[in-house]
């Protein structure tokens, strides 16, 4: 008897773990306005992708054209496959001591595999991930990017 | 009755009169068969066409995704699309085949659709085989599948094919049992296996209300066999991806495929008429008793829209299983049918036995 009432039992509650299922599904099935698919080049005017997304490389630059980068070469020696080439010059600052700064930190779009190495070790946050992922050129060469802005000179303040 | 008015019969009858006045009733036999077999004809190609497109954007609407969108306005012409592509595929014959059953078995799979598609009365008279075993009918018919399943799986030379075929007959041979004994629930309750007259019995209320409680036993054992009878998920264990790529259907491509993919299409709709007729009144409106008001706008909408209404109804609870459970196990599979649907089965025959044996029915 008690196995008989155990085959009932058990019966039921399979029938209640459907139904809660089912139950999900149907919250799902009846909330369209809900639905998670992004239609692609039709809303590309709107298209936001999220914070964590790597598109690309980029090295920001304020209003005044100047960015953070001391030219140290951190970037490059991390860079697992050698997408980043770092070239520096020497200058004579205004108290005639001779100094280093970037002359083109230049990026190989076509080689990098957004490990994000670059960024994380970065000491003076100079370079961080961008949001841009249409990168489809005709030409190979337009994956290599100079990131640094021609004219672009290193925030004050920064220390090496 | 009101719906009497939507009534296919004038319509058959004028066209069998006007063919007897130019034909001999040999030639006008033969014309009639002829238009019936490719209104089927095309009405299958259309429907699993379309029964395809609705269960992408089903499953895409339970997955909160869109479905497919690119091929005409909503994705409409998807199908279409896919079956062109279906259809310009090679026909690769596997070189170690058994090739008369290779090339049979897809034509077994695609005719039990046929045959059972013509006792399914889809409005007032429009029926093609109107058989006093029509309910028989059907499960007789429907049996024939698993030959070519089995065929199909033996035929290929393919120990994927050969374990998917087994697995998919022993699945619905198994299930046929369940099928076969919801439906005789209620050949008990209506007392006929003729199908116009099991439609006409629920003039004044569907058996699944006129029965009550074995009735809507014997409704969720027939829905859930069912589903396990057409191969469909949760119970679609034939078609394993991982370990039996894709099952007994591996070998085919091509048309051949298309076969096996369309029967399976048809024969979930088959599932939904049957349940459709026997448990849910066919093409009758759904009436309240005493609401007349209620009942003169439901006698409003005619015969087809209430029977296509009510397959899409049962197609859709078919779908929304498939797209929630979880997949079974081979052994899970057979304990569901033979530990736990079959005795359910047997006792709630007894019950509508006992039921229909007092007149505790309306």
């Amino acid at each position: 008897m008690k196995s008989f009432i155990n085959y009932i039992a058990e019966i039921l509650n399979g029938i209640w773990t459907l139904v809660t299922g089912m139950r999900v599904t149907a919250k799902y099935f009846f909330t369209p306005w809900k639905n998670v698919t992004q239609q692609y080049p039709e809303n590309r005017d709107k298209l936001v992708m999220f914070d964590r997304f790597r598109g690309e490389v980029v090295m920001p630059h304020n209003e005044k054209n100047e960015h953070k980068c001391t030219g140290c070469g951190i970037c490059e020696i991390n860079c697992p496959n050698g997408s980043i080439e770092v070239i520096s010059k020497s200058v004579i600052n205004e108290e005639g001591k001779k100094k280093r700064i970037i002359d083109q930190h230049i990026y190989h779009l076509g080689m990098c595999t957004f490990c994000n190495l670059c960024v994380k070790t970065c000491p003076s946050d100079a370079i961080v991930m961008g949001q841009k992922f249409e990168h489809a050129y005709w030409d190979r060469s337009a994956f290599t990017k100079v990131l640094n802005k021609p004219g672009s000179k290193i925030m004050a303040g920064i220390k090496e | 009755m009101a719906f009497e008015k939507y009534d296919f019969t004038p319509i058959t009858q004028s066209i069998h009169q006007g063919l007897l006045e130019y034909c001999s009733p040999l030639l006008t036999l033969i014309i009639e068969w002829t238009i019936i077999g490719v209104l089927y004809l095309l009405f299958i190609a259309v429907f699993g066409l379309l029964l395809v497109y609705a269960e992408r954007k089903v499953c895409a609407a339970f997955q909160q995704r869109l479905g497919p969108m690119r091929v005409g306005p909503w994705g409409l012409l998807q199908t279409i699309a896919d079956f062109v592509k279906l259809l310009m595929k090679e026909l690769i014959t596997p070189k170690s085949v058994d090739k008369f059953l290779y090339n049979l078995a897809p034509f077994i799979v695609i005719i039990v659709p046929f045959l059972t598609i013509s006792v399914i009365p889809f409005a007032p008279g429009l029926q093609s085989l109107d058989f006093d075993i029509g309910i028989f009918f059907v499960t007789a018919v429907s049996s024939v599948g698993v030959v070519g399943v089995l065929l199909a799986g033996w035929a290929s030379n393919n120990k994927y094919s050969l374990i998917g075929g087994m697995r998919s007959g022993a699945q619905i041979v198994s299930y046929e049992l369940s099928v076969g004994m919801s439906l005789i629930t209620i050949v008990i309750l209506a007392g006929t296996m003729q199908v116009s007259e099991i439609i006409d019995l629920q003039r004044n209320g569907w058996f699944l209300f006129k029965g009550h409680i074995p009735a809507i036993i014997a409704f969720f054992v027939f829905v859930i066999a069912g589903t396990a009878e057409t191969n469909r998920g949760p119970f679609d264990l034939a078609e394993a991806e991982s370990e039996l790529t894709a099952g007994f259907h591996t070998e085919y491509s091509g048309i051949k495929f298309a076969f096996f993919f369309l029967a399976e299409y048809i024969n979930l709709f088959i599932v939904a008429a049957m349940a459709t007729i026997v448990f849910l009144g066919g093409w009758m409106p759904f009436h309240i008793g005493g609401w007349e008001g209620f009942n003169q706008v439901m006698d409003f909408f005619p015969g087809i829209i209430w029977f296509f209404g009510k397959v899409f109804a049962i197609i859709f609870l078919i779908m929304w299983f498939k797209w929630t459970f979880p997949r079974l196990r081979i052994d899970q599979i057979l304990t569901l049918e033979w530990k736990y649907l079959l005795p359910i089965n047997l006792f709630n025959i007894l019950l509508m036995a006992t039921i229909v044996l007092l007149g505790w029915h309306w």
